[in-house]
């Protein structure tokens, strides 16, 4: 069964020496040149006028929020895919499970939509 | 023997991980710091055959979850700590008490487990099994998380709407008028 995971091992190694080497080369290769202008912050050749870690505003927040939640209702459709056909020659219920499931959510998605929610205020 | 080395592995990383967040400096480093530790622990979690709960721990926790944490550094804009001495007195040695007796407790009970502990092979946390125990036996608290996602979803948007006016003398809505409609939009 662990042997299964082999290639998603294999992908981490390689996206670690990857991520490693073009780390590492560009420590090594690249020049370091150390004046007034070169430090400076690159705004496209504007110079800058003020920290750049502003607060964020909290509809970001928002943003991310309902991200999770989607998020999660998603993981759910998960395992219910994978069984789905097992259970849909026992009837049709699995089907109206995942409905009700998600007639609920979309039910609040629409509430939240309507009380806009997506709205960038 | 694969299966002890990956655990060390891993253990290590999460361990070390943990220990990171919880001492960088920079707050955003430590939230990426928990994302390592996060990837650790659904390693962790593979090699308990708990393969539906690895899975789940990298997309929602590794990726949800953990920005939703880089959102609230970013949104307070936490500044990079500097250290200072803040233990002092009677604190310091009531802290070094509790926290010895914490890791004896966690020593002991560890090493008590460690000697028992080992993981059969089993399908009981493949994908699919959790689905047949979901999708069947399952099936109420399935539909009732949709209604706890809902119930997220309305809170989330209440504490975050900006125009929140309260109505009347600001101790309770008036009647007939449901706390919804004290919501304001533009």
């Amino acid at each position: 069964m662990l042997s299964q995971y082999l290639p998603v091992l294999i992908v981490l190694a390689f996206a670690l020496v990857v991520a490693g080497a073009i780390l590492f080369l560009s420590h090594v290769v690249s020049p370091r040149i150390k004046d007034a202008v070169k430090q400076q912050v690159y705004e496209s050749g504007i110079n800058p006028q003020m920290d750049a870690r502003l607060r964020y505003p909290i509809r970001f927040y928002v943003v991310a929020m309902m991200f999770v939640l989607f998020d999660i209702e998603v993981i759910f459709m998960y395992p219910w895919a994978v069984v789905y056909n097992q259970f849909l020659s026992q009837g049709a219920f699995i089907f109206w499970e995942m409905v009700v499931f998600l007639g609920i959510l979309f039910a609040g998605y629409l509430y939240l939509w309507k009380r806009g929610a997506f709205q960038w205020e | 023997m694969v299966e002890l080395i990956l655990f060390w592995v891993f253990a290590l990383l999460a361990v070390g991980g943990a220990f990171g967040v919880v001492v960088h400096p920079n707050p955003a480093k430590s939230a990426l710091l928990l994302v390592l530790t996060f990837f650790a622990l659904a390693g962790e979690y593979v090699l308990l055959m708990a393969h539906f709960i690895a899975i789940v721990h990298v997309a929602v926790y590794a990726g949800a979850i953990m920005v939703l944490f880089l959102f609230v550094i970013m949104l307070l804009n936490v500044p990079e700590e500097t250290r200072t001495s803040r233990l002092w007195g009677i604190m310091r040695y009531a802290g070094f008490s509790l926290a010895i007796i914490l890791f004896a407790e966690i020593g002991y009970f560890g090493f008590k487990g460690f000697q028992t502990a080992y993981v059969q092979e089993t399908d009981l946390g493949t994908v699919e099994r959790i689905g047949q125990a979901l999708f069947s036996k399952y099936v109420l608290p399935f539909e009732i998380a949709s209604i706890l996602l809902l119930v997220a979803m309305l809170g989330a948007l209440y504490l975050s709407k900006r125009k929140l006016e309260i109505v009347g003398d600001g101790k309770a809505a008036p009647a007939g008028k449901k706390a919804e409609e004290v919501l304001v939009e533009e």
